[in-house]
């Protein structure tokens, strides 16, 4: 991947943020001149990374969230999304469709869409230290 | 996010606008039940021709609101779904529980 161009951000794991940090997303990949549904899929794809870090990373306090969007030269986008909280246990399990320990607020399908709006999901993670996750979305190109 | 209500006899309506993620779901969840509790309708359809953008954070909303009328032994729906919140029902495979249109 040839790094065209790369955006960092850093923000409290409050709810608030979480408007904030797909609308920023979009506003960067915007530059790859995606279409409207490639544009609402990456926006979800964040959502849900962003809102698990504040709903399951830090349940108790409010913690930092790092992301980090590469757009590389040939229309690659890569999302990171790193917390240093609770972490998962068993990766594999928390990725089953409708698998949650959030009760009936949550509906376990946040890995699942990302899978599905995404062309891969990465997930790495350490208990107790906290969690990472890359994401890749290929915009198809307008040319 | 804002809900807006219209009822009329046993049929309630749900008008949801504008962005329902996690933020603003918790007080989605208790507007709902509000309006089901007190309405005790025996139709319940969530009209999302307005909302702009839904994650999996909606799907627990309407899922809730599903389980709810169910228990009220009523019926759910949900109607005018378009766009961005349309991939995302897709992808959570929710038709089969819940009437779409
Ligand atoms: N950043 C994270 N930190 C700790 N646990 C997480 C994180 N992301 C996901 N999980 C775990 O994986 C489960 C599944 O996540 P997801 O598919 O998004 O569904 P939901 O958020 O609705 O529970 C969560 O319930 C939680 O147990
Ligand atoms: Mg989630």
């Amino acid at each position: 991947m040839k790094e065209k161009n790369v955006f960092k951000a850093e923000f409290p794991s409050r709810s608030a943020n979480e408007g904030f940090a797909r609308a920023a997303v979009g506003a960067f990949v915007s530059q790859l001149d995606p279409t409207m549904d490639e544009l609402g899929d990456i926006k979800t794809a964040v959502s849900e990374a962003v809102t698990n870090c504040i709903v399951h990373a830090y349940p108790d306090t409010y913690g930092s969230i790092r992301l980090k969007v590469r757009l590389s030269d040939d229309g690659e986008v890569e999302i990171t999304v790193k917390d240093r909280g609770v972490g998962i246990e068993d990766v594999e399990k928390a990725m089953t469709p409708m698998f949650t320990t959030g009760g009936d607020d949550r509906s376990g399908m946040g890995f699942t869409i990302i899978e599905s709006f995404m062309d891969s999901l990465r997930v790495k993670s350490v208990p107790g230290r906290g969690t990472a996750v890359t994401m890749k979305r290929r915009i198809a190109s307008r040319r | 996010m804002r809900i807006r209500a219209s009822c009329a006899g046993r049929a309630l309506r749900l008008y949801f606008d504008g962005e329902l993620d996690h933020h603003a779901a918790k007080r989605a969840m208790g507007e709902i039940e509000g309006y089901i509790d007190s309405r005790l309708p025996r139709d319940c359809v969530i009209d999302l021709g307005g909302l702009t953008f839904m994650d999996s954070s909606g799907i627990a909303v309407i899922l809730k609101a599903y389980r709810r009328m169910h228990d009220i032994g009523g019926r759910l729906g949900v109607e005018r779904v378009t766009g961005q919140p349309r991939r995302v029902i897709d992808a959570a495979g929710i038709e089969r529980l819940i009437s779409i249109a």
